[in-house]
């Protein structure tokens, strides 16, 4: 599995080096890097003040590079342009929980097994070790008590990053999560803060049968309060995971089962992303994808069709579950006036739901065709392989849509 | 031995209404055989002790078993004369704090009647002698959590007077800047952690603000941090997972916490009995490892011997204590609770154990203090509460600028607008009136 996706991914690197010789597209990319490492050294640091981060120069950009990490063209690429160290998704999770419970010593892990049994997705082996028991906490199988144990602690000037072994498990802390976690700081009138991260692997696995393969972004979003974000490569998760732990918000990241052994190559020097951003994975022309997490290598696999059939779609990673990056988002859809929303989530009353809806609201009058969202079935996921397999958004599916959103507003290439 | 918590706390007195046949363990002063397990002196591990504390049950010795769990530690001198108990000083200020309680939760009623709180609104009529007899034994860094029921906590813990009745009037000027109410006091400088609507839902937060009292002097290497958390709940609560996942790891991790059950015995229009298969709350602290205690809730002496052993074990590491307060609510559950269900009888019962009554009555008894003394504190009282009413009439109602702060910590959780801006830059934000 670890080697399909990194297969997947080789394989967009290579094509897409090789398509996008185009003079444009490289002088963005040469012109994205110095503007990557100056949005990444500038953001997220706490005594950062807003004028600092509007300073990124947005604006004055051209359209199609941004501020945000533009690891668009591929990890060989990066790796040409510097050293850095090739590891998995989630060692790159590891490293940035180690780098932060250095960096400040109220930082703390607790869930079941992460301490002495290292986390059930590795993901806090060695941590133990090192940090000792009390600061990776192995807790006894209760999510209500023990996040709302975190949530005390964090008023109490604590850091605690709450491990849920799956997503799913979460369901048990929703009352504290919604009641404690998101609205805390607006009812104690702003005495008290809640510095949580709270992560754990989600999604639909490979016959995890329908407890275990479920998608809780959904039942999160609409809790006032809380950021949501969802991590897809090790660089963007490592990143984002010190973005999460740093900030003052109640932070709940979202993992998925199946990219845990996606292998690339990070830079060596701290970073930290930052966490309303979303990530321009593929700039384009033609039709906006907007995706997160797992469905990512669904649309690049999808989209690498859909280039050898001479579209040109361009690919965002929305990394920002909650709140969306309307900027990068909206600027895409001025520019290819076509979206399509690809993700993991059930249709009814999930991401894509909502992000069609923000998308109609904001930018109507820049659509020339409605909003095609792509979600996973309202069904519980079932056992078998092929079943599983159908309840989600696969590559062709993707490319029939592009195809059909571009026919029907007929611009085709 | 264990007269600390024997002689004073140990009476299980039954209401007269309720269907509960009286079992021997109302003769909790009687010494069982089981209890030499727990003689202190005769084990050093104090591990051992509390694993002999969990197989008590299992040697079918249950009714029998002294309510009190003698693993907490007995000072060699036990005060003989029943005066001793209080100075005068402490006794006026028990009087004053309760009177406080009972007279601010008096005004509630009457400003709730006229219209200028609104919702839900709790009253802790008759249980004053908790919140007094637990939380003058603390610490200003010690923590306080409670459930809605939570005005007296919050002036007990030291919040004024005029900040819990502009809070509850939704006043800028009140605790928590009028956003909460009366279900959500919080205060970070009282270390008042609230205030919650759910029940249960505020036992694991004590619990956090233990484990941090425990990570600060054993990682961040702050020795004297020696705080202690108090939860109060009630009878209901004692029901919920919460409760008991947080007793497991309180008691595993020896965290430094009191769990106060304020057993009213009715949730609403629910009697404890009728709720619950096993009644007396204070055995299930023996279950999970900590030493369970029960005691008079109405007599704030009392409460007040058995939480200063609670406390102070907490505060020596020696782990938490699970103490049921038998108490009553002289009201309804709220002020919109006809409270048509209760027996009369057991209300007048509980009203001849009015804990206010009980302390005056006292003091005069051993010659603490003087009439005069009395009714200058209600006095002052009075015109405290009557200047808190004052303050919070007069205070401002949150403008519309308040709506959109404090939603998050670090307001870019908002988000970055379409026009490339976080939305937390908008003008309109300030004002209250951006679309977020």
């Amino acid at each position: 599995m670890a080697v399909v996706f990194q297969a997947i991914g080789a394989d967009t690197a290579l094509s897409s080096t090789n398509l996008f010789v185009s003079k444009r597209t490289h002088f963005s990319y040469r012109q994205s890097l110095p503007e990557r490492k100056t949005s990444v050294c500038a953001v997220r640091s706490n005594g950062i003040s807003f004028s600092g981060l509007n300073s990124r120069g947005r604006k004055a950009e051209p359209l199609i590079t941004n501020a945000v990490a533009t690891k668009a063209e591929s990890p060989t690429a990066s790796a040409a342009s510097k050293p850095g160290h090739e590891l998995l998704l989630y060692e790159a999770l590891r490293e940035g929980l180690d780098e932060e419970m250095e960096r400040d010593p109220t930082v703390w892990v607790l869930g079941e097994d992460v301490g002495h049994y290292g986390g059930s997705y590795k993901v806090t082996k060695g941590l133990a070790e090192k940090y000792g028991d009390l600061r990776v906490l192995d807790t006894p199988i209760c999510e209500n008590s023990f996040t709302g144990m975190a949530i005390g602690a964090a008023m109490n000037g604590l850091r605690p990053i709450i491990e849920g072994m799956n997503m799913g498990f979460l369901l048990l802390a929703f009352n504290q999560i919604s009641n404690n976690c998101g609205m805390l700081h607006y009812t104690s009138g702003g005495q008290f803060t809640i510095p949580v991260v709270i992560r754990g692997p989600g999604g639909v696995g490979r016959h995890l049968g329908p407890e275990h393969s479920q998608r809780l972004e959904s039942y999160f979003q609409s809790i006032p309060g809380i950021q949501m974000v969802a991590c897809s490569t090790p660089y963007n998760a490592k990143g984002l995971m010190k973005a999460a732990i740093r900030s003052k918000n109640p932070v709940i990241f979202f993992e998925h089962v199946l990219l845990y052994n996606i292998k690339e190559r990070i830079p060596d020097e701290e970073y930290v992303l930052n966490l309303e951003e979303a990530e321009m994975v593929r700039p384009g022309e033609q039709v906006t994808i907007l995706t997160y997490s797992r469905m990512r290598y669904h649309v690049m696999q999808a989209a690498q069709t859909l280039v050898n059939k001479g579209y040109d779609p361009e690919v965002i990673d929305i990394r920002s579950l909650k709140p969306f990056d309307l900027y990068t988002i909206g600027n895409s859809v001025k520019k290819t006036h076509k979206v399509l929303i690809v993700e993991e989530c059930m249709q009814t009353g999930g991401i894509g739901a909502s992000l069609m809806a923000a998308i109609d609201e904001n930018f109507h009058d820049y659509l020339d065709a409605r909003i095609v969202c792509l979600s996973s079935q309202n069904v519980p996921t079932p056992y078998p392989g092929k079943l599983e397999e159908q309840t989600l958004v696969q590559p062709p599916k993707i490319v029939t849509a592009v195809e059909q959103l571009c026919a029907s507003t007929g611009s085709c290439q | 031995m264990a007269s600390t918590f024997s002689t004073p706390a140990t009476k299980l007195i039954q209401p007269p209404s309720l269907n509960f046949s009286p079992t021997p363990t109302t003769n909790r002063t009687s010494r069982s055989p089981i209890k030499s397990l727990f003689h202190p002196l005769k084990n050093h591990n104090h591990k051992l002790r509390l694993n002999k504390c969990n197989s008590a049950p299992s040697h079918g010795q249950s009714t029998t078993v002294v309510a009190v769990s003698d693993t907490v530690k007995k000072p060699k001198s036990t005060p003989t004369l029943p005066n001793l108990l209080i100075t005068k000083e402490e006794g006026l200020e028990l009087y004053e704090d309760m009177i406080l309680g009972r007279y601010f939760e008096d005004m509630c009623a009457q400003m709730y009647y006229r219209g200028k709180m609104f919702g839900f609104v709790h009253l802790y009529n008759g249980q004053e002698a908790v919140s007094t007899g637990f939380i003058k034994l603390l610490k200003q860094q010690d923590s306080v959590v409670s459930t809605y029921r939570d005005h007296v906590h919050a002036l007990s813990k030291g919040v004024p007077a005029r900040a819990v009745m502009s809070e509850l009037f939704g006043r800028t000027t009140g605790c928590c800047r009028g956003q909460g109410g009366s279900m959500h006091m919080f205060s970070k400088e009282h270390n008042l952690l609230g205030g919650f609507a759910f029940i249960g839902e505020g036992i694991p937060v004590a619990t956090g603000a233990a484990f941090t009292s425990k990570y600060r002097r054993e990682v961040l290497k702050e020795d004297d941090c020696d705080h202690v958390s108090v939860a109060f709940f009630g009878d209901g609560t004692a029901n919920n997972g919460q409760f008991f996942e947080c007793l497991n790891m309180a008691a595993l991790w020896k965290l430094p916490i009191v769990f106060v059950v304020e057993n009213n015995l009715w949730a609403i229009g629910m009697s404890h009995l009728r709720a619950t298969s096993v009644p007396e709350i204070w055995k299930k602290g023996p279950a999970f490892g900590m030493p369970g205690v029960h005691v008079d809730g109405m007599d704030v002496l009392k409460v007040r011997e058995v939480a200063k052993e609670a406390i102070n074990r907490a505060r020596r590491g020696e782990g938490p204590t699970l103490v049921e307060c038998e108490t009553y609510r002289f009201r309804g559950h709220s002020l919109a609770d006809p409270d048509e269900l209760r027996d009369p009888s057991e209300k007048s019962h509980y009203a001849t154990r009015d804990p206010i009554t009980a302390l005056k009555k006292y003091m005069f008894d051993n010659n603490l203090v003087s009439e005069a003394e009395l009714k200058a504190i209600e006095k002052k009282i009075d015109e405290l509460v009557e200047e808190a009413v004052e303050f919070a009439d007069s205070s401002p109602h949150p403008p519309r600028t308040q709506l959109l702060e404090n939603v998050f910590a670090d307001p870019r959780g908002f988000g970055i607008g379409p026009d490339g801006k976080y939305r937390c830059e908008d003008p309109k934000f300030t004002e209250g009136t951006a679309h977020v």
